[in-house]
């Protein structure tokens, strides 16, 4: 019961810079500290937000990033770990397309966006390329390095005890891979929402990123402001069930065990 | 047997009931025959000629880089020999009858304590059977109630008893220890050693005990091997009877013997 209080009181301590932060920018604002056309005071950003959410905009916006984020995520985190499982597994294959990859993965995937544009437009398809590209990388690296990383004692362990190949993955292999392909995973969820409000930003004509570039054209500072504090969230929300997830799967490991 | 060994000293207890006359002598439980291993050019073993009886502990001494984990290894059929054969006794033609214990106890940290002992099972039992068996063996190890832990809560000792339930629990006909209590402190490893004794007597299968320490190979061993530089230096038969006391003169008596083969005294 203690520890339950002690755990509230923990989550709660992240939250109170953040808040002090904001009550100090309230202040300055109405101070005149802080001139309005630099930075709105959060209640007018708290008055932006309720504008759009009546107005459906802000939902509308906000369902249409998450579903390309999601989509670029499921997409170039499959391509990702497969490559990773497959590069881990086969010396053959690891050999075949390594240094390519490697030498793919040196170009910052977002000097490719003049290119993305001239072959798919500013289409459905360039935002999901490009955060594909950018999430393959984090997953792929993690899961062959986690694969690599697996301990060879316990490896010939199974074979001794005459586990077939597809128990050897399932029972040794995968899971002594699991705590390095979720950092894979949390960080390639950071690259999700970059990649996507970068794109969004040059060229969408919908979402969270076409809000924030609309907003400037028309010098509504309080929705620019919104759109950055919705990433923000958006972000913390997408890291946390990454830890959730971890949490959950990773109970063997000592930094997970609570007792 | 070796009859010399015996009158030599005469004044020690009769050989022990229990290793000599109880089993069967003649029942062969592996033989290598002229066995060589090289790995890349190096003879790490060579000419080892060693019968050893079903029921038997047989304890295997040398200096580290001696070739005594190889011979282990040969055993366990995790390396092929270069020349010569070795022969299992016609009870232990299937593989799954062999098990290697390691150093490192070598246990799935993701896996609860009694997953990690079922494994022992696998390709043989599975289910709620395995389930049983798996709670079976703990309670004989000492961990009746540890079976839902993980094990790096276990202390070191603890997670050495798990891999011997996991290496038991398929009832192998012959269990190859490479230094298993390497690791354990002093205290540990006494309580290990009688623990292992106790299930060796329960349990019936040949225990090959690859060590450095040879106050607990003329413990525990019926015949201790030493080997030096690739070769078997001195087969030596420790009529001693169970239960043997630690640092008893008897024991040291062999102790001295080995120890003088080993330094070339």
């Amino acid at each position: 019961m203690t520890g339950t209080l002690s755990n509230l009181g923990r989550s709660a301590l992240g939250w109170l810079l953040p808040a002090a932060l904001l009550a100090g920018w309230e202040v300055a604002s109405r101070a005149g500290l802080i001139p309005g056309n630099v930075l709105p005071a959060p209640s007018a950003v708290g008055e932006a937000f309720w504008k759009l959410l009546w107005s459906g905009e802000l939902v509308e916006n906000i369902r249409i990033s998450t579903l390309r984020a999601l989509s670029g995520f499921v997409i170039g985190g499959a391509i990702g770990f497969s490559l990773g499982l497959a590069n881990g597994l086969s010396a053959l294959s690891r050999e075949l397309t390594d240094t390519t990859l490697q030498m793919i993965r040196n170009i910052p995937h977002l000097a490719l966006i003049p290119l993305v544009i001239l072959w798919f437009g500013i289409d459905e398809q360039a935002k999901l390329f490009l955060v594909a590209l950018g999430v393959f990388f984090p997953i792929y690296v993690n899961t062959l390095l986690g694969i690599q990383g697996v301990d060879p004692q316990l490896v010939e362990m199974g074979r001794i005890y005459g586990m077939s190949r597809t128990e050897l993955f399932l029972r040794v292999i995968l899971p002594g891979a699991l705590p390095s392909i979720f950092v894979g995973l949390r960080y390639a969820l950071g690259i999700m929402w970059l990649t996507l409000i970068v794109a969004e930003t040059i060229s969408a004509s919908s979402g969270l990123g076409y809000m924030a570039m609309q907003a400037r054209e028309f010098l509504l500072i309080d929705v620019v402001v919104l759109s950055i504090l919705i990433y923000a969230l958006l972000g913390k929300l997408a890291d946390s069930l990454a830890r959730f997830l971890e949490r959950i799967s990773l109970q063997w490991h000592p930094a997970y065990q609570t007792v | 047997m070796t009859a010399a060994t015996i009158t030599a000293r005469q004044s020690f207890a009769a050989p022990s009931a229990r290793a000599y006359a109880t089993r069967p002598a003649g029942t062969l439980a592996f033989s290598f025959r002229n066995v060589a291993k090289q790995f890349g050019g190096k003879a790490v073993l060579q000419g080892i000629n060693l019968d050893v009886h079903e029921g038997q502990f047989i304890a295997v001494i040398g200096k580290s880089g001696c070739g005594k984990s190889t011979l282990l290894r040969l055993l366990a059929g995790l390396d092929k020999p270069t020349s010569g054969e070795l022969v299992h006794g016609s009870g232990s033609h299937d593989d799954k009858r062999t098990r290697i214990m390691f150093q490192e106890p070598r246990l799935l940290p993701w896996a609860r304590v009694s997953r990690n002992v079922e494994i022992g099972l696998t390709g043989i039992e599975k289910g709620e059977a395995a389930r049983k068996k798996g709670l079976d063996i703990l309670a004989e190890v000492g961990l009746a109630d540890r079976g839902g832990e993980w094990p790096s809560v276990l202390s070191g000792g603890q997670r050495q008893r798990v891999a011997l339930a996991r290496a038991l629990i398929g009832h192998p006909s012959i269990l190859a220890l490479d230094e298993p209590l390497g690791a354990l402190d002093a205290l540990t490893r006494i309580e290990m050693q009688q623990l292992l004794e106790r299930i060796w007597i329960a349990k019936k299968f040949t225990a090959v005990l690859v060590t450095h320490d040879v106050a607990e190979a003329v413990a525990l061993a019926d015949r201790v091997v030493v080997i030096d530089g690739g070769r078997i230096a001195l087969d030596l038969e420790i009529p001693v009877e169970r239960p043997r006391r630690h640092a008893s003169p008897e024991l040291a008596f062999f102790e001295r013997q080995i120890l003088d083969k080993l330094y070339n005294r």
